[in-house]
C-alpha cells in the first residue's frame, strides 16, 4: 500500500507541468501532442485523484485526513504558513468531481478547439486553471487557498478574454477580474483579521482557536465570516456581485462549462464549507447567505427565463443553482450543499458541453430563436441536452439534480435556521429552474429547423458528454437509497439541526417533484404548444417592462454603472490633470528656481565667491553673537 | 613676565584676518589676493598661538607650524598659478578669468 | 613686555592696512613683511620664541621671495600701477568695508565675553613644542608633507612653459 500522505502532491503538480510544458514549447508542439499533453495531465491527476478517492473509503485515515507537508512557505516572527495539502472527506468530493469534470471537458476541447489557432495556449491555461483549483481545494493553509484562490481568477481573466481579439471578450474579461477582484479584496482583509486575532492560518487549527476563543456571535466572528462570505459571494457569482458572470460567456464554451459552471464559482460554496465553523459562531452572517442564497436563485431564475442567448440562459441558471448551494449552506445544511454542487458540476457541464456543440455546428449562432427543429438533426445532442435539462429541472425519481435538490428543499424546511418563506422560496425558484430549461430545450430543439446544422460531433466530444449524461442521472444513487454520500461527508461536518420534523420528508418530496413536472408542462405549454401566450405577454405594456428588466439582469448592471462607474469616471474626468501630480510638479518647479537662482551666482568672479564666503561668515557668527 | 590679555591678542587677530579679508574683497589682481589671503592665514596662526600661550601648551604653535605648510604649498600653487594666467590672458584681473560662469 | 605687544600689534595693524591698499606691489610686498616682523614681536611678546623665529625664516624669508620671483617673472614695473588705477575705486571700497565692520564688530563682541584670561604669563621652549609635533602630531607631520609635495607638483606642473597644455585649455574651452 503506497502512502496516501505521499501521493498528494500529484493532483495539483500533473497539471502544472502540463501547463508548463505546453506554456514553454507549446507552439513548436504538433497538435495531437499538444492535446495529449492537456488532457493526460489532467487525466493523470484523476487517475491520483480516484486513486486516493477508493483508498479513503476503503481505510480511512486517522483523525478522517490525508496531510502531506511539502515545505514551509516562509517563516517570518512566527508566521510560518506551510505547502501543504489536505485531504478530508470534503476534498475528496471537490478533487474527484473537478479532476473527473476537469478530464472530460479537456477531452472535449480537444474536439471542440480544433480548428482554433491558440490551440496550445488553450490548453496551457485550462491546465493552470486545473492546477490552483486543485491547490485551492487541497490546501491546508489559508494562505495556500488564497493562491490557488487568485490563481483560478487569474485563469478565469485569461479565459474569458482567450479571443482578445475581439473588444467585447477583453471587456467581458476585465468585468469579471474587476468584480471579482471586490470579494477577493473582502476575503484578503479577512485573511489578515484571523491572522491577527488567532494567530495561525492553518484551517484546521485556526477552525479549533476559533471555537475555542470566540463566543458565539462575538464582533470578531461575525467580521471574520463576514468577509469571508464577501470572497464568495464574488467568486460564486451572488447578490450583489454576481453581474460579472453572464458576461463571462464570452470565453470558449468549455472553458463556460468548466470555470463558470462546474468549478471555480463554486470555490465559494467549498470556502464556506471549508470555514463552516466561524459561520456557525456567526449566526448573522450565517442567516444572511441563507437570504442571500434564495435571493439570487429567484432573481437569477427570472432572468434566465427570458434571455435570448443560449449560454446566458446557462449562465443565469448556474447563478441560480449556485443560490440553491447558498440557501443550503445558510441553514447549516453543509453535506446538502456539496451534493448539488456535485450533481451541478454533472449536468451543467454536460449542458455547456451540448449547448457548445449546437453552437458550434449552426456556425457560432448564439441566438435560440434562431435555431429550432435540431431534434432530428443533431439526435445525440438532443438526447444528452435532454436529460441534463430533466435534471437541472429536478424530474423526479430518475435525475440526480432530484435527490441533491430535494435534500436541500427538506432541509431548508426542517433546520433550526431554515423555514417555510426559505423552502417557498426555494420551491418557487425549482418551478422557474424546470420553465427555463424547458424553454430553452423546446425553443432549441423542437418547432421549424430555421437553419441548417454543419457537421457532426466527433468521437471526442461525443463521448465526455455521453458520460456526464450517465453521471447526470447515476449521480443521485449515491445519496439515495443509501445516504452514503452524506455519511462519506459525517466526519467533516457537524449535522444538521432539525428543529422541524413536523411534515414528513415525502410529502415535501412529492411537492417537489410536481412543481418541477408541472414547471415542465408549463414551458411545453407557453413556448410549444401556443407561444402566442407567450409573445402577448411580454408585448404588453407591463409584461415588456418585466422583460427588460429581467433580461438586463435586473438592471443590476445599470445600477452599478450609475452609482459607481459614473462617479468614478467623472472624478477621474475632473482629476484629469492630477491635481496630486501638481505637488510633485511643485517640488520640481521650485528646485529648477532655486537652480536659476544658484547659477546666477555662479557668475566666475572670484571675488564675489570670496563676498559669499564673508556674508556666510558674518551671518554664522551672527548667530552666535546673538544667542 | 607680565601677562596680556587674551581678548587683546585676538582682537588683533581679528583685526589682522579682516584686513586680510577686505584685500580679497576689493583687489582684483590676484597677486594683491594672494598676498591678502596670507595675511588671513597668518592672523589664523596669531589666533592659535595666543590660545596655546593662554593654555601654556605647545599645541597653539604646532598649530602655527601647520599653518606654516599649509600657507607655504598654497603660495606655491597659487603663484603658478598667476604666472599661467598672466601667461594666457596678459592681465592679473581675476574679473577677466570669468570664463567658468555657470 | 606688555608694551612690546601694543606697540608691534599697532605696526602689524598699520602695515597690514597699507598692504592692501598700496597700489604699486613691490611696495605692498615690503609692507608686508614689516607686518610679518611686528607680529613675530607679537609672538615672541607671548611667550613662543620658536614660531617667533619660523615666522621670520619662513613667513617673512622664504614665502615673500616667492613672491618677488613672481613679480620679476611677470616684470610688474611701474608701469602696471596706472593700469590699477581703476581697479582701486571709491566705490569697490564700500560694500567689502561694511562686510569686514560687521566682522570685526562680532569677533570683538564674542572675545569681550572671555573674561580676564591672560596669555604670556610662561615661555613655552622650542624643545616643548617639537616633542608635541613629533608625538602626538606626528600624523599631523605626515599629513604636512603630503600636502607640501603636492603643492610642489602642483606648482611644477603649473608652471612649466607647455605649449601643449595652453593649447588642450583652448581647445576645450574655445570651441
Amino acid at each position: 500500500m503506497i502512502a496516501m500522505n505521499d501521493m498528494l502532491w500529484i493532483m495539483p503538480a500533473a497539471p502544472f507541468a502540463g501547463f508548463l510544458v505546453l506554456a514553454l514549447a507549446g507552439s513548436r508542439l504538433p497538435r495531437k501532442w499538444i492535446a495529449a499533453v492537456g488532457a493526460g495531465s489532467v487525466g493523470l491527476s484523476m487517475f491520483a485523484a480516484l486513486f486516493a478517492g477508493c483508498s479513503f473509503m476503503s481505510a480511512p485515515p486517522g483523525m478522517h485526513a490525508y496531510v502531506q507537508v511539502l515545505r514551509t512557505w516562509i517563516d517570518v516572527a512566527g508566521f510560518s504558513p506551510k505547502i501543504a495539502f489536505y485531504l478530508d472527506p470534503l476534498s475528496v468530493i471537490m478533487v474527484l468531481v473537478m479532476t473527473v469534470v476537469g478530464f472530460l471537458i479537456h477531452l472535449y476541447s480537444a474536439g471542440f478547439m480544433r480548428d482554433d489557432e491558440g490551440y496550445a495556449r488553450f490548453f496551457a491555461y485550462m491546465n493552470l486553471f486545473v492546477g490552483s483549483m486543485l491547490t485551492l481545494v487541497l490546501a491546508e493553509d489559508l494562505l495556500l487557498l488564497y493562491l490557488g484562490w487568485e490563481g483560478v481568477g487569474l485563469c478565469s481573466y485569461l479565459l474569458i478574454g482567450f479571443w482578445y481579439k475581439d473588444e467585447v471578450n477583453g471587456y467581458a474579461a476585465r468585468k469579471a477580474f474587476v468584480v471579482t477582484r471586490v470579494g477577493d479584496t473582502a476575503f484578503a482583509i479577512g485573511l489578515f483579521l484571523l491572522y491577527s486575532n488567532l494567530g495561525t492560518l492553518q484551517i484546521q487549527e485556526l477552525m479549533y482557536r476559533a471555537g475555542q476563543q470566540w463566543a458565539p456571535g462575538s464582533v470578531l466572528a461575525v467580521a471574520a465570516a463576514a468577509l469571508l462570505l464577501g470572497g464568495a459571494v464574488g467568486k460564486s457569482a451572488q447578490l450583489p456581485l454576481q453581474t460579472w458572470l453572464p458576461d463571462a460567456m464570452a470565453g470558449p464554451t468549455p472553458v463556460s462549462a468548466l470555470i463558470h459552471a462546474a468549478t471555480m464559482v463554486t470555490a465559494g460554496v467549498y470556502l464556506i464549507a471549508r470555514t463552516h465553523v466561524l459561520f456557525t459562531l456567526a449566526p448573522a452572517v450565517q442567516a444572511a447567505v441563507a437570504v442571500i442564497g434564495a435571493a439570487t436563485l429567484l432573481l437569477a431564475g427570472f432572468s434566465a427565463l427570458v434571455q435570448s442567448d443560449l449560454k446566458r440562459v446557462l449562465a443565469y441558471s448556474t447563478i441560480s443553482q449556485i443560490g440553491y448551494m447558498f440557501l443550503a449552506l445558510g441553514v447549516g445544511a453543509w453535506s446538502a450543499a456539496i451534493f448539488h454542487f456535485m450533481t451541478h458540476a454533472f449536468f451543467k457541464a454536460l449542458l455547456f458541453l451540448g449547448a457548445g456543440m449546437v453552437i458550434i455546428s449552426l456556425h457560432e449562432e448564439h441566438n435560440m430563436f434562431k435555431m429550432g427543429g435540431l431534434r432530428t438533426q443533431l439526435p445525440l445532442v438532443y438526447r444528452t441536452f435532454v436529460i441534463g435539462a430533466l435534471s437541472l429541472s429536478a424530474l423526479p425519481l430518475l435525475t440526480a439534480g432530484f435527490y441533491s435538490k430535494d435534500l436541500i428543499l427538506w432541509e431548508v424546511w426542517s433546520s433550526k435556521s431554515g423555514g417555510p418563506l426559505l423552502w417557498a422560496a426555494g420551491l418557487a425558484g425549482a418551478l422557474l429552474t424546470s420553465l427555463y430549461s424547458f424553454r430553452m430545450v423546446f425553443i432549441t430543439f423542437f418547432g421549424e429547423a430555421k437553419t441548417k446544422a454543419g457537421g457532426k460531433p466527433g468521437m471526442s466530444m461525443s463521448v465526455p458528454v455521453v458520460i456526464l449524461a450517465v453521471l447526470s442521472v447515476a449521480g443521485g444513487f449515491v445519496e439515495v437509497p443509501v445516504h452514503f454520500f452524506t455519511g462519506f461527508l459525517a466526519p467533516a461536518f457537524p449535522p444538521v439541526q432539525s428543529a422541524n420534523k413536523a411534515a414528513g420528508e415525502i410529502i415535501l418530496q412529492i411537492i417537489a417533484g410536481i412543481v418541477s413536472v408541472s414547471g415542465i408542462v408549463l414551458a411545453w405549454f407557453l413556448f410549444l404548444r401556443s407561444p402566442h401566450y407567450d409573445k402577448t405577454l411580454s408585448q404588453s405594456g407591463f409584461g415588456s417592462l418585466v422583460h427588460r428588466l429581467w433580461f438586463a439582469g435586473w438592471g443590476f448592471d445599470r445600477l452599478y454603472d450609475v452609482l459607481i462607474i459614473k462617479p468614478f469616471l467623472w472624478a477621474a474626468k475632473v482629476n484629469r490633470d492630477d491635481f496630486i501630480d501638481l505637488i510633485y510638479l511643485g517640488v520640481v518647479w521650485t528646485s529648477a528656481g532655486i537652480n536659476r537662482f544658484l547659477t546666477f551666482t555662479q557668475s566666475g568672479k572670484v571675488r564675489w565667491y570670496v563676498t559669499g564666503v564673508a556674508i556666510g561668515a558674518i551671518v554664522i557668527l551672527g548667530i552666535v553673537v546673538l544667542l | 613676565m607680565t601677562a596680556v590679555p587674551v581678548e587683546h591678542g585676538l582682537i588683533l587677530a581679528g583685526a589682522l584676518f579682516v584686513l586680510g579679508m577686505l584685500g580679497v574683497l576689493v583687489r582684483r589682481s590676484i597677486i594683491f589676493m594672494l598676498l591678502s589671503v596670507e595675511i588671513m592665514l597668518n592672523a589664523a596662526g596669531v589666533a592659535f598661538v595666543v590660545a596655546g600661550s593662554r593654555w601654556q601648551q605647545p599645541d597653539g604653535q604646532v598649530m602655527f607650524i601647520f599653518i606654516l605648510a599649509v600657507a607655504a604649498a598654497e603660495v606655491s600653487v597659487g603663484l603658478a598659478l598667476a604666472i599661467r594666467m598672466y601667461h594666457k590672458l596678459k592681465t592679473l584681473d581675476t574679473n577677466a578669468a570669468g570664463r567658468m560662469k555657470g | 613686555m606688555n608694551d612690546l605687544f601694543y606697540i608691534s600689534a599697532v605696526v602689524a595693524v598699520i602695515s597690514t592696512g597699507i598692504v592692501i591698499t598700496k597700489l604699486n606691489v613691490v611696495h605692498a610686498l615690503l609692507y608686508l613683511i614689516v607686518s610679518l616682523l611686528a607680529v613675530a614681536m607679537v609672538f615672541l611678546s607671548l611667550g613662543a620664541p620658536f614660531v617667533a623665529a619660523l615666522e621670520v625664516i619662513i613667513y617673512g624669508g622664504a614665502i615673500m621671495v616667492l613672491f618677488v620671483f613672481v613679480i620679476m617673472l611677470l616684470n610688474l614695473g611701474p608701469e602696471h600701477i596706472e593700469e590699477k588705477k581703476q581697479y582701486v575705486g571709491g566705490q569697490a571700497w564700500l560694500g567689502p568695508v561694511v562686510l569686514a565692520g560687521i566682522l570685526i564688530a562680532e569677533l570683538v563682541s564674542v572675545f569681550v565675553r572671555g573674561g580676564g584670561q591672560v596669555a604670556g604669563n610662561v615661555v613655552i621652549e622650542p624643545k616643548q613644542t617639537g616633542i608635541a609635533l613629533y608625538s602626538i602630531y606626528l600624523i599631523g607631520v605626515e599629513l604636512a608633507s603630503m600636502l607640501l609635495l603636492s603643492g610642489l607638483i602642483g606648482a611644477y606642473h603649473l608652471g612649466r612653459k607647455d605649449d601643449k597644455l595652453d593649447a588642450g585649455e583652448d581647445g576645450g574651452g574655445q570651441q
